[in-house]
């Protein structure tokens, strides 16, 4: 039996995905706790010092992947907004909704951790510096997305408007990738690029891709969770959820 | 030991990132879990008195 002759599409119905992502859900968990105590290992005892800035830069460990997270969750959850308007899937528009508090809560990180090693670094905890300005912006079309589909009543409105925010904020993402480029700013650049050797040590950069992998595992955990509930809360009054009911009390 | 919390003078900076990057990570997985549990309680309480009703 080969790939093609497994109907996909199945997956993207509630009722299928439902139990699939309850069953995905205790893998991602346990390799979460797995990577993060390789990653934080490597964080503190295995990366050397750096010579510029000694062990300040440590904080990078959590601030490149929560940064990363958020505009990675940003674009993942416009394409799902986009997908449930254009193929007017039921599951991708709830996989939207279900990403945006995961998503703000890594872009609020990002910010967090980034005030608190530019304070020792630059010397102060806030510039309003391009690439720091444009992932402010990113939290607050978070915060617009979520508090958006929050004041709509009806579910498919909601998603509505949701998608259209979600995908005229994308630009912002571009905008804060390439912002250290294309601005003078206080911020340093890319900390590994696709034309570019990693200008890091390899025990720093393995340590930065491992707690990377956690971050991801951690949001896919969560975010399957989540959208669980998304899926119980807009399906109640189906037969499917009934019956589910029913064999689990 | 000292010397891993000091952290070379830095240990504010970064275990003020750690710390609050750990409790938000954990509070929001307490979040998730707690509304699934509100959550099936709810639909649960509303599928019995569906069929207390003869509705169902």
């Amino acid at each position: 039996m080969g790939l093609g002759s497994i109907n996909w599409l199945k997956y993207s119905s509630p009722t299928t995905f439902y139990p699939l992502a309850g069953r995905m859900i205790p893998w991602l968990a346990g390799v979460t706790v797995i990577l993060l105590l390789v990653g934080l290992y490597l964080s503190f005892f295995v990366a050397p010092s750096d010579y510029q800035q000694g062990e300040a830069y440590r904080i990078m460990f959590i601030h490149v992947p929560a940064a990363w997270m958020s505009m990675f969750i940003y674009l993942v959850m416009a394409v799902y907004a986009g997908l449930g308007q254009v193929m007017n899937t039921r599951l991708s528009s709830m996989m939207a909704t279900a990403l945006a508090p995961t998503g703000a809560m890594f872009t609020f990180l990002a910010l967090w951790t980034g005030a608190l090693w530019g304070k020792p670094m630059w010397g102060a905890y806030w510039v309003w510096d391009a690439r720091l300005t444009s992932e402010l912006i990113l939290l607050f079309l978070y915060i617009g997305f979520m508090s958006l589909q929050a004041a709509i009543d009806d579910p498919r409105r909601a998603s509505r408007a949701g998608a259209l925010l979600a995908l005229v904020g994308a630009i912002n993402i571009p905008i804060i990738y390439f912002s250290v480029q294309w601005w003078n700013t206080l911020h340093q650049g890319a900390s590994i690029s696709f034309d570019q050797a990693p200008s890091m040590a390899a025990t720093m950069l393995a340590a930065m891709l491992v707690m990377t992998l956690a971050f991801w595992t951690y949001t896919a955990a969560v975010v399957l969770a989540r959208v669980r509930c998304e899926i119980l809360e807009r399906e109640r009054h189906s037969d499917w959820v009934a019956k589910l009911l029913e064999s689990e009390s | 030991m000292n010397d891993f919390f000091s952290m070379g003078g830095y240990g504010f900076y970064i275990w003020g990132s750690y710390l609050v990057t750990a409790i938000f990570m954990m509070v929001e997985l307490v979040l998730v879990m707690r509304r699934r549990r509100t959550l099936l309680q709810r639909l649960g309480r509303m599928l019995r008195s569906n069929v207390n009703r003869g509705q169902s």
